[in-house]
């Protein structure tokens, strides 16, 4: 049995929160400075020279890379052989609530939908789930909301074709266009429940840009061909990647589900 | 650019406009300004601003129009604007400026002096007077309505 304090979990997670916020994901990085090397367009290369000098900045003077600080998305492990000494889900909000005061974030979160009110940093949205072991994984996801409003779900029949399925993930990035920051990461979800396709499209931006499938390369290269660009003003690299999730389904079914990234994919993992 | 601009987003663009329609005094003259689509982070200490890049324009295309009526010469954002907006910036020769997106932390660089001049309850969303130099711009939409994004048919079907 391991014992884990809620001291550290609180302490991790706000790391997490501003090393999230402040550090550009390496893959990401390294995936910006491949597109302005192989980028014709001028503006696009100019464009995106500027998206690698924004990221040098945050993280040489700590400032959020994105002024949208998001809603913090926390994806948790827990071995069946942890122990933890607290209230997992409030110890978590405090860690975010800890690290978004000290990163002087943004309180962008209201506590009722409809009648929307004053905005703090809480709650973060948590996928909690056990698995084997005696280890503790905590990822953050900060997700933004220009690229969030841009999610597309849609219940195909499950005899629909493979075409039609890639058909409605590019036309999912072209109604996206310029609004929400490409070059885009576009995550995927196929399969589950409708909701369980959209959990899996946001899970799908966790994994690393540096190898795919494909299907996935299939895809990006076609919402590519659409020229969208950085910030929309043309350029072949409207996105960097796409990430693709799938999980068994119902015979009568086949979700698919489209979950946006702007080029600020934010996220930070730490094991406990 | 270098001058003064005005950040406004969604609820202070519904709280304009709920004054503008019930003939309230607005907390500012908007005649000559440039509203600045921005929500920035907290100011971290030693700091003018924290991160403050542009949201997503098209949020406030439907109170646009109002406020251009009103005096407003210009915007900056992120994105393509509805055709009304379009209309407006055309009728009552406007300019729609685009800065980097996403590049929030780079431009705390180019801003002076920021400080929240009205709606302060709206914390993030309050309007802030921002005293900016060199500022990037890019020309997104002209006051002959000529647009930098080329309308496709997805943009359309919003």
């Amino acid at each position: 049995m391991k014992i884990i304090s809620a001291g550290k979990i609180i302490k991790t997670v706000s790391d997490l929160c501003i090393q999230a916020n402040t550090v550009l994901r390496k893959d990401v990085l390294e995936s910006l400075k491949a597109a302005v090397k192989s980028e014709k367009n001028i503006r696009a290369k100019k464009l995106l020279a500027a998206i690698i000098e924004n990221a040098r900045v945050a993280k040489r003077q700590k400032l959020a890379i994105c002024q949208d600080t998001g809603l913090l998305c926390i994806f948790v492990e827990i071995g069946q052989e942890v122990k933890i000494r607290g209230d997992l889900k409030s110890v978590i909000n405090k860690g975010v609530e800890l690290g978004y005061r000290r990163g002087f974030f943004r309180n962008s979160i209201i506590k009722d939908p409809l009648s929307r009110g004053k905005s703090g940093y809480l709650p973060a949205i948590m996928h909690i789930d056990l698995v084997k072991g005696n280890k503790l994984r905590l990822t953050v996801l900060p997700k933004g909301f220009g690229c969030e409003n841009k999610t597309q779900l849609k219940m195909f029949n499950p005899t629909a074709k493979i075409a039609e399925i890639k058909k409605f993930i590019i036309d999912a990035v072209e109604i996206a266009g310029p609004d929400a920051c490409p070059p885009y990461i576009v995550g995927v979800g196929i399969g589950g429940t409708a909701d369980y396709a959209a959990f899996l499209a946001k899970k799908a931006l966790l994994k690393k840009i540096t190898h795919h499938t494909k299907l996935e390369k299939d895809l990006l290269k076609e919402i590519n061909k659409l020229n969208i660009g950085p910030m929309g003003l043309g350029g072949k690299t409207t996105a960097l990647a796409l990430n693709l999730e799938t999980y068994p389904t119902h015979i009568a079914g086949l979700p698919v589900a489209v979950n946006i990234s702007c080029h600020a994919l934010r996220s930070a993992s730490a094991v406990l | 650019m270098s001058g003064v601009i005005f950040t406004a987003r969604d609820q202070a663009h519904k709280r304009l406009i709920e004054a503008i329609k019930n003939g309230k005094k607005l907390p500012l003259d908007l005649r000559g300004q440039i509203i600045y689509y921005c929500g920035p982070t907290k100011t971290p200490k030693g700091k003018i601003i924290g991160s403050c890049g542009p949201t997503t324009s098209s949020r406030m295309d439907e109170f646009t129009p109002a406020l251009l009526k009103a005096g407003l010469a210009g915007m900056i954002g992120k994105g393509s604007r509805a055709k009304e907006v379009i209309n407006a910036i055309k009728k009552y020769r406007a300019v729609y400026f685009l800065t980097y997106a996403g590049c929030g932390a780079l431009l705390t660089k180019y801003v002076k002096k920021a400080k929240p001049i009205a709606y302060k309850d709206l914390g993030p969303e309050a309007i802030y007077k921002l005293e900016v130099k060199d500022f990037p711009l890019i020309v997104g939409i002209d006051t002959k309505g000529r647009g930098i994004y080329q309308m496709k048919p997805k943009f359309t079907e919003r």
